[in-house]
């Protein structure tokens, strides 16, 4: 048996067979980086909201928010949730795309499934924190449940994810010790968080 | 430098069965179509080089039916798992020893 004719070329191509099969790596940070500016542009509204009905943005354990409030927060945070998720997949197809892989194969599967467990139970405890009047529980809630989530889907993308969710988890327990910060520590976590990891991740993988 | 040429395992001398151990050692389960798919292979040829892996132990098959499609997915043994190992290893010294003349 001959060696093969170049080893280093055939070592490349097994670990990028390993990394492409096994790994969803076509996340782009510039995703990263637009849902944490809509992040930003949607707390601002909910600061201007609650500031007009309560001269101050900071919520309190007893406090009774008027269901009108709810609405516009909810309507709020879908806005941010429908912008985030619509350029993520724009700027994600498009990474697809210059890498030559395709968008959907069995790693967007596993990533999605292993993003969205976690993240529709943290959706669905939220709305019921809503429901019982829990609401300043809730920006933590979204924190950690977020956390959880990429932690969970680190396994199948780039692992940096892993390094955010831990923030995010440690965020969400701070801002449900430091109760009434809620929308503070949500702009850390979702707006400058992602920011600065989209940022990263787009000059590390992009570049 | 022979020593080393003689670890190097026969059954992974062709390249689409290296990139079909390299995808079955990462992932549980594989489809025939994502294999297809990931080394841009004819389904022919790709049927070959898995029976021949299969003969050898090195990987084995299961057979499913999603409706009345049947549905065949592949994973790496335990054996297969060591000879790609010993593989990889023996390439690894292969460059190592290139580097030193």
């Amino acid at each position: 048996m001959h060696p093969p004719k170049d080893i280093h070329q055939e070592i490349s191509e097994i670990r990028s067979l390993m990394e492409r099969s096994s790994r969803f790596i076509s996340l782009s940070g510039l995703s990263g980086i637009f849902a944490g500016i809509f992040a930003l542009g949607g707390a601002a509204i909910a600061y201007l909201l609650l500031k007009k009905e309560y001269g101050s943005a900071s919520l309190y354990q007893d406090q009774n928010i008027s269901p009108d409030l709810i609405q516009w927060l909810l309507l709020d945070a879908l806005g941010i949730i429908v912008l985030a998720v619509a350029t993520g997949i724009y700027f994600t197809t498009r990474n697809a795309k210059k890498k030559g892989l395709k968008t959907w194969d069995h790693t967007t599967k596993r990533v999605l499934s292993n993003l969205l467990l976690p993240l529709a139970t943290g959706g669905l405890f939220c709305l019921i924190l809503i429901f019982q009047q829990f609401i300043v529980l809730v920006a933590p809630a979204t924190l950690i449940f977020y956390g959880l989530a990429l932690i969970n889907a680190s396994k199948y993308t780039l692992s940096d994810i892993r390094y955010l969710g831990i923030i995010e988890i440690s965020l969400g327990l701070l801002a449900s010790f430091f109760l009434g910060y809620g929308l503070l520590f949500w702009s850390i976590g979702f707006g400058l968080m992602h920011i600065l990891y989209g940022t990263i991740m787009y000059f590390k993988y992009e570049k | 430098m022979k020593n080393y040429i003689s670890k190097l395992n026969k059954a992974f001398e062709n390249r689409l069965r290296l990139g079909i151990m390299s995808i079955l050692v990462v992932n549980d389960w594989v489809e025939f179509n994502t294999l297809k798919e990931t080394l841009e292979a004819t389904d022919g040829n790709l049927a070959s080089h898995l029976n021949s892996l299969e003969k050898l132990k090195l990987i084995e098959i299961r057979k499913q039916f999603v409706g009345k499609k049947p549905n065949t997915s592949y994973r790496v043994t335990e054996e297969g798992k060591g000879a790609f190992a010993e593989h990889i290893t023996a390439l690894e010294q292969l460059i190592q020893q290139q580097i030193k003349n």
